[in-house]
Order: structure tokens, then C-alpha cells, then sequence
């Protein structure tokens, strides 16, 4: 096997240098006395096991316990983590990590190629019982999908210790993207000997052992999640913050107030109220691309209502919404309306022409929806009632009644259904449903987390939009030299069946003390890394 | 007495399995699992998730399981949601959080409330009786989720004295006890004040202020004790609803309590915690209605079981 390196042919950058990953802090800077940083969780963090997390949140405090082969940096390139780079085989199929020799567990033993091996096994092991074992076939790891399914033993994983510092990992089709897959905190090793002596507890504070920049010090479920400083981890030197703090407050407005007296550094702004917020606090109230697009998802499949199998139908829904209404005057944080489906700020992507986005405007939009609708056969005397379904929250509520108004003008009765999120989910998932709320948020910085959704074989399609030019476009996509004009071909071929109706894409509105510097500002995955970060002083 | 209470108790375990059962049922009846999630899960990970967590078998014999992991073993199992903890672990770190502050309001709301109560009822009628009806009347249409963000932020914002959440230490417990025990005190003042005035009125207070007893001691020592009779029926059921938690306290103060942790259960339909707590309250509910019963046995002599 012919072995070429992966820095010299690739298109993304693997910085190499130590001090562009830690804090970096300018010369003539004043640091604060106390490097602390505190953010804000919404909820509880539901598990510290990255093989068992699902959340963002939980992400959030994975990558400062642990570290995975890459990180990110603040624009969303990868930068070495605990692989300082590797190799791609000729066929595209056989990756080899070349690892860092000072990497330490904080309990002092060096982290080697066989802890990824065990973690990688833990995650896919019907044992483990992951809801994050499909990430393992995501990545098209060898025999994933059969040690899930308890096909294969899990020694068959295609993931090997060449010795402690090589690791080699075998995928069952080529996948450009599969280098950014891997700053997931369920690819993060984990060390199986605390594993065994814990059991269960092995994540409590106490019994933790990582191998990230720090350790966790303190864990008060629904409370608060406190981190400190590890000195075992390789770049402690460069690590400026010394403590990390997570607090919990379930309810974003009270957030707000207490962000506003000084207890947090960051917070995420309510709804609505990012204009105000801008005027009175420029420099702190900040808003950035998201990795989520928001959609109506339409039922085409057997249970849906006939009317929706008519493209014409769907494409003037489409039309009829004016995002521009839901973005600047419901939302009002920098959201942007959305024609597509993938997030325009994803990395190397360009959306189509797209000519109901691009050459109309709302009245003319509005216009071709008629007659389209008029096509179809509805009209004044033949309405065309549906059901506009959406999971408790004012925000979706306020967007729903706004869409059930615009679809009114084209004669399209949306009768709004509220469920509570696991019933909303249940509907979806067994297509229950005309028209349905949803969203979906990138795994990774690459246009495929969105497209391989629609697939007729992703598991997510719920509206059953199934199309075999679609399928084959995206199946394409995997070998292809360059993917993007595909993923053009996707989009356009989305725009014009309209399976589901792209409403907005999301932003990340967020007030954030002046005073911390190093958090990410073009990272559409919004990855932190409390090393990277540190507090200015200010003058008091 | 001894008989009557071993009765109940008796009574209590049957109880207590109707409520199991009838909670486990309905709980699987709601649609939706714990692991529905927006992504959903390839059947195979569900297969494994299902097996794990016992959901594979038919609803009895996770009843079965259930009941007979809590009998000899008082395990009340893993949590579906937080994975890495078990109820008992949950219910271990957030119990002891809200039975503190829910002590302390009822404290609070008993102590201010019969004071309140009692002094309108003795000055009845006077400035002093509409001040103390007005404040409590006050304190009961102000609800708790809405009095909660104006304590945090004239406590916190404005005035910089008090931490706007968490529970690191008792200045932590101030506003939560402020916003739990209001609403409480308001209702127990005025039960008091009516009870009160009902028996000031009645025959034995006249006598007993005809044998010419200092006022002081007819209201402490004749009056009080009869007019508690209904608070204390009021008492019973508030103290259980403020030692299990308030939802509205645990997300405005971010104390980490078990009230929360209901509500997210149920949400989240995370079956062992949802389970685990309704057990719980259940059993303080049975437990503080036994106490009541024969505190009302002490309290009047003409009722005897």
C-alpha cells in the first residue's frame, strides 16, 4: 500500500504550530489576576461519558475533560489534537494517525493508540448501548454496522494499534470529510481501567480521569459543573484559564439577569430581545452563524395527505412564506432567511441559483404560487386544508401562526397542532403528520451532515420524500474528486421537488463578556476549548 | 391510637402498589420513549438501548422487576436520560436540597402566617386586620414564577447582595425560601384569621373571658389550639407539596432539586426517575396525612379513632 501524506496533498490545513492551538495572547495584553471563565447550560448535563452523550451541552464539557485526534480552531479548521497528523492510502479507505508521545491521562499514564481502540469498540458494542453508536457507521468505519446490529465481535471493528503511537482505521468508502468527523466527543478515548475500577461512577468527580486540558472538579447535577486546570495535559504551559465553570439555569431570561450582575461571562440572548440589546451593549451582544437549519418538513409518503404529492403544491408553499418576516420580525438575531437546506455558512459551500430566491421577489413569489396552487387545482371554491404541526415553544409557535397567515393568502388552510416535543417526535417519526416543524444541526463542518438527510436511506427522512436522482447524486458525492458541484445538484434538485420548505438558518445570539478572549468567531460548530481562551483585565 | 396507626400503615403498602402500577402503566401509554429522539435511532442501537433498559420485555414483567429491585434491594434503578446516575443517586443529591429550603418556607409561611392570622383576627376590623388581609391577599395573587424574577433581579442586579442562583451556602436559600413560603403564608394567615375569629366567638372563650383570664393567655392558651384544627388539615398536604419541590423554584433559582427533576422526567420520559419520584412524594403524601390524622387526635379530644 502506497502511503502519501496526508499535509502535503490535502485542502485542509493542519496547523502544526503548538502556540496556534493554546491561547494565544497578544504581547502588551494585561491577564486578568483570576483566569476563570463561567457559561451558561440550559439543562442538566444528561452524561460526562463521551460514548454516551448526545447533547451540544455535554459536548461543551467533553472537550475540556477530553481530547479526540483533531481539534478545532476558531474557524472551524482542524488543528492536532492527540494525533498530530496522518496518513491516507491511495484507495481512500485506510487512514493511519500518527500520535503525540507527551499525551498524558491526568492520572499520569500516557494515552496511547489502544485507548482509542477500546473507546472506538465501546462506542459501536451492543453493550455499551450508545444513541450514538450510529456515529460509528456514520463514519464508515469497518464492521460498524454489524458489531451494532451484534453481528460481529466488537475485536472486529476496523480500528487498530499499530503500536502506542500509530492507530490505523480502516472505512468502508472513501469519505473527503471523514478527518472533520473526528473532533466528535464520541470519537474522545477514555481509559478503560477507570472504566472497570468505577463501573457506572466512573463519571463522577473524583473518579474521572481525562486526558483534555482539564479536570473535573466538581459535578452538582442541574446545578453546576466546575473544571480546573490539569497540569498532566501536554499543553498545560500554554493553558491560561484555570477554571472552568458551567452553571445551570433552566429558564434563558433569569440567565440574562444573572449574566447581567456579573455571574456569567456568556449567555445566550432570549428571543426577540438581541436588537435591544445590541443598541445598549455593542461590544458585548454578539451574533454568529449557527450549524442548524430550520424547515417545514412535508409528508409525501403513503400517509400524508394526497395534495402534498403534487409538486406544484409543495412548491407553493415554499414561495408563499416570506422569511423575511420570520427572520427580521419575529427572531430579530441575526438569523438568515433560507431558500436551501444546508447552512449557507458551512465550510466551501455555495448554494445554487435557486430561482424562487433569487429572481422574485415576495409579490412575485406570492403570484407564481397562485397560479401554481390554480394548477393544482385548488382555489377559492376547492381549498386545501392541512395540518401545521410543532413542538412546544413560543418561538415555533409565533413562526407557525406567521406561515399559517402567508399560506392563507394562496389558499392554503394551515390549522396549527401543538405537541409536547416526544409526542411532536413520535408523529414525525411515524409520519403522522401534512406539515411538521424541524430542525437539524450539523454533525461537522461539511454540506453532506445536511443533503445525506434527504436520502431515501438515511432514517431520518421522515416525509419520505424517496428519489432515486437524488440518492445517486449523494452516493456520487462520496468519491467524487471535488464534491461541491454535486451538493449543488442536490440543492437544486431539492429546490425545485421542494420535499420540505427551508424557513430560516439559525445564528448563535449570545452575550459575551468583553473581557474573555480566544472563543471562536467564524466556527459555525461554535467548538470551544477552555485552553484556548483567556481574560483580559479591565479597568476597575 | 397504636392499633388505628399500624392500620394505616397496613393500608399504606397496597397504596402505595396501585400507585406503581397505575403510574407505570399510564407513564408507557404516553406516546413517545425515552430514546425518541429528533435524529432517530437506527433499530439496531434502539434494539440495544431497549435491551439494556428492559424495555424489550412485556409491561408486567417490568412491573415485576420493578417492584421486586425496590423490595429487596431498594433500587430503583438507572436513569434513562442521565445516564451515568441511578435514581437513587438523583434522588440523593437533589432530596436533600429541596427538603431544605421546603423546610425552612414552611417554617416561614407557619410562623408569619398564624402570627399574621391571629393578630387580624384579634384586632379584627382594625387598620391592623386590613394590612395583614391585604398583605397576604397581596402574596397569593403574586405568583411564584413571577415573583421569583423580581427577586433576582432587585437582589441581584440592582442591589448586588444576594447570588441570583445555585446552592453553595445559605445565602443560596434566601430567595427560594422567599418565593416558595409566600403564597403558603398567605393561605395560612388566612385560614387562621377566619378559624380564629369563628372560635373567638364561641361559647368557651366567653367563659373563660367571663372567669376573668388575662386576654393574652384566652388567645394562647383557649383559642389557638381549636382554631389550628383546620390549618392543620391545610398543613398536612402543604408540607409535602413544599419538601418535594417546587418546579417554578428549582429553574428560577437553578437549585438543583428534585421538582426540576420530576418535570424533566415526565418530559423526558425518563420512565426510572419519573417513577422513582412519584414513589417518593407518594409516600411522604401518605405518611404526612397519618401524621395529620393524629395530630387532629391530640389537638381535639372529641375525636377519637
Amino acid at each position: 500500500m502506497k502511503m502519501r501524506t496526508f499535509l502535503a496533498s490535502s485542502a485542509i490545513a493542519i496547523g502544526l504550530a503548538a502556540s496556534a492551538q493554546a491561547a494565544s495572547v497578544p504581547d502588551g495584553v494585561t491577564l486578568a489576576d483570576e483566569q476563570t471563565y463561567t457559561f451558561w447550560l440550559l439543562d442538566a448535563i444528561k452524561s460526562m461519558d463521551p460514548q454516551i452523550n448526545t447533547d451540544v451541552e455535554g459536548s461543551d464539557i467533553l472537550r475540556n475533560l477530553f481530547e479526540g485526534l483533531y481539534n478545532e480552531d476558531g474557524d472551524g479548521n482542524l488543528t492536532p489534537g492527540v494525533a498530530l497528523d496522518h496518513t491516507l492510502s491511495d484507495d481512500g479507505l485506510t487512514y493511519t494517525f500518527n500520535l503525540r508521545d507527551d499525551a498524558k491521562w491526568s492520572n499520569g499514564e500516557p494515552v496511547t493508540a489502544q485507548d482509542f481502540v477500546y473507546s472506538w469498540r465501546r462506542l459501536a458494542d451492543p453493550a455499551t448501548a450508545s444513541e450514538y453508536a450510529w456515529y460509528m457507521e456514520l463514519m464508515q468505519v469497518e464492521n460498524a454496522a454489524e458489531i451494532i446490529a451484534g453481528e460481529k465481535p466488537i475485536e472486529e471493528l476496523g480500528v487498530k494499534a499499530i503500536d502506542d503511537h500509530t492507530l490505523e482505521v480502516k472505512i468502508i468508502t472513501p469519505l473527503p470529510y471523514f478527518p472533520q468527523m473526528l473532533v466528535h466527543g464520541s470519537t474522545f478515548p477514555i481509559l478503560q481501567s477507570v472504566v472497570e475500577e468505577y463501573g457506572d461512577n466512573w463519571t463522577q468527580a473524583g473518579n474521572l480521569v481525562g486526558n483534555g486540558a482539564y479536570n473535573l472538579t466538581e459535578h452538582q447535577l442541574g446545578e453546576r459543573v466546575v473544571m480546573t486546570k490539569n497540569d498532566t495535559y501536554w499543553d498545560a504551559e500554554n493553558t491560561v484559564i484555570d477554571t472552568l465553570t458551567a452553571l445551570t439555569i433552566n429558564d434563558n431570561n433569569q440567565a440574562l439577569t444573572r449574566y447581567l450582575a456579573g455571574e456569567l461571562d456568556r449567555v445566550q440572548i432570549p428571543a426577540g430581545q438581541y436588537p435591544r440589546l445590541k443598541e445598549e451593549y455593542p461590544d458585548q451582544a454578539i451574533s454568529t452563524p449557527y450549524n442548524c437549519s430550520y424547515i417545514y418538513m412535508l409528508n409525501v409518503g403513503d400517509k400524508g395527505p394526497e395534495a402534498l404529492n403534487d409538486k406544484r403544491v409543495r412548491q407553493a408553499m415554499a414561495y408563499a412564506i416570506d422569511r423575511d418576516v420570520i427572520v427580521d420580525r419575529i427572531l430579530q438575531g441575526g438569523q438568515k432567511p433560507a431558500y436551501n437546506w444546508t447552512h449557507w455558512a458551512i465550510a466551501d459551500f455555495e448554494r445554487p441559483q435557486i430561482p424562487y430566491a433569487d429572481e422574485m421577489d415576495q409579490p412575485q413569489r406570492i403570484e407564481a404560487a397562485k397560479k401554481l396552487m390554480e394548477e393544482a387545482g385548488y382555489g377559492a371554491d376547492n381549498p386545501l386544508t392541512l395540518r401545521l404541526q410543532y413542538n412546544t415553544s413560543d418561538d415555533h409557535k409565533k413562526i407557525a401562526i406567521a406561515a399559517s397567515q402567508m399560506l392563507k393568502a394562496i389558499g392554503v388552510n394551515a390549522e396549527l397542532d401543538n405537541y409536547e416535543w416526544k409526542i411532536h417526535t413520535d408523529r414525525m417519526q411515524n409520519q403522522d403528520f401534512d406539515m411538521a416543524r424541524y430542525a437539524w444541526c450539523g454533525d461537522y463542518n461539511e454540506a453532506s451532515t445536511y443533503l445525506d438527510l434527504m436520502t431515501s436511506y438515511s432514517g431520518h427522512n421522515n416525509g419520505e420524500w424517496f428519489n432515486d436522482q437524488y440518492d445517486k447524486i449523494m452516493k456520487d458525492s462520496k468519491t467524487a474528486e471535488d464534491p461541491q458541484p454535486l451538493y449543488k445538484e442536490a440543492e437544486a434538485l431539492l429546490a425545485e421537488e421542494m420535499p420540505i420548505i427551508p424557513i430560516y438558518h439559525y445564528a448563535k445570539v449570545d452575550m459575551i463578556n468583553p473581557a474573555i478572549k480566544g472563543l471562536p468567531q467564524n466556527n459555525v460548530q461554535n467548538t470551544w476549548y477552555g485552553k484556548d481562551l483567556y481574560r483580559v483585565a479591565t479597568e476597575e | 391510637m397504636l392499633s388505628y396507626t399500624l392500620k394505616r400503615i397496613a393500608i399504606a403498602i397496597p397504596t402505595l402498589l396501585v400507585l406503581i402500577v397505575v403510574s407505570f402503566v399510564l407513564m408507557h401509554a404516553a406516546p413517545g420513549g425515552p430514546f425518541t429522539a429528533e435524529r432517530q435511532l437506527p433499530p439496531e442501537v434502539l434494539a440495544n438501548l431497549n435491551a439494556k433498559y428492559g424495555l424489550d420485555q412485556p409491561l408486567w414483567r417490568q412491573i415485576v422487576t420493578y417492584v421486586w429491585n425496590i423490595v429487596s434491594a431498594f433500587d430503583f434503578g438507572p436513569s434513562f436520560v442521565y445516564k451515568d446516575r441511578t435514581v437513587n443517586q438523583i434522588i440523593a443529591q437533589g432530596f436533600p436540597i429541596t427538603l431544605t429550603y421546603g423546610l425552612l418556607s414552611f417554617a416561614v409561611a407557619v410562623i408569619a402566617g398564624v402570627s399574621l392570622g391571629v393578630v387580624a383576627a384579634i384586632r379584627h376590623n382594625s387598620a391592623v386586620d386590613y394590612a395583614a388581609v391585604g398583605v397576604s391577599i397581596g402574596a397569593q395573587v403574586l405568583p411564584n414564577f413571577v415573583m421569583a424574577p423580581i427577586l433576582v433581579l432587585v437582589f441581584t442586579l440592582w442591589l448586588g447582595w444576594l447570588p441570583g442562583g445555585g446552592w453553595q451556602g445559605p445565602e443560596y436559600w434566601i430567595m427560594p425560601v422567599i418565593a416558595l413560603s409566600t403564597s403558603f403564608m398567605a393561605s395560612i394567615a388566612r385560614i387562621t384569621r377566619s378559624s380564629m375569629l369563628e372560635v373567638l366567638t364561641s361559647n368557651h372563650i366567653r367563659t373563660a373571658r367571663a372567669k376573668g383570664l388575662p386576654e393574652r393567655r384566652v388567645i394562647l392558651r383557649h383559642a389557638l389550639k381549636p382554631a389550628m384544627l383546620p390549618v392543620i388539615s391545610y398543613l398536612g398536604p402543604a408540607f409535602v407539596a413544599m419538601i418535594t419541590g417546587s418546579v417554578v423554584v428549582d429553574i428560577y433559582f437553578s437549585t438543583g432539586g428534585i421538582g426540576k427533576a420530576f418535570v424533566d422526567s415526565a418530559l423526558n420520559r425518563d420512565y426510572a426517575v419519573m417513577m422513582g419520584v412519584t414513589i417518593l412524594v407518594g409516600a411522604l403524601t401518605i405518611a404526612f396525612n397519618l401524621v395529620v390524622d393524629i395530630l387532629y387526635g391530640w389537638i381535639d379530644p372529641k375525636i377519637r379513632y
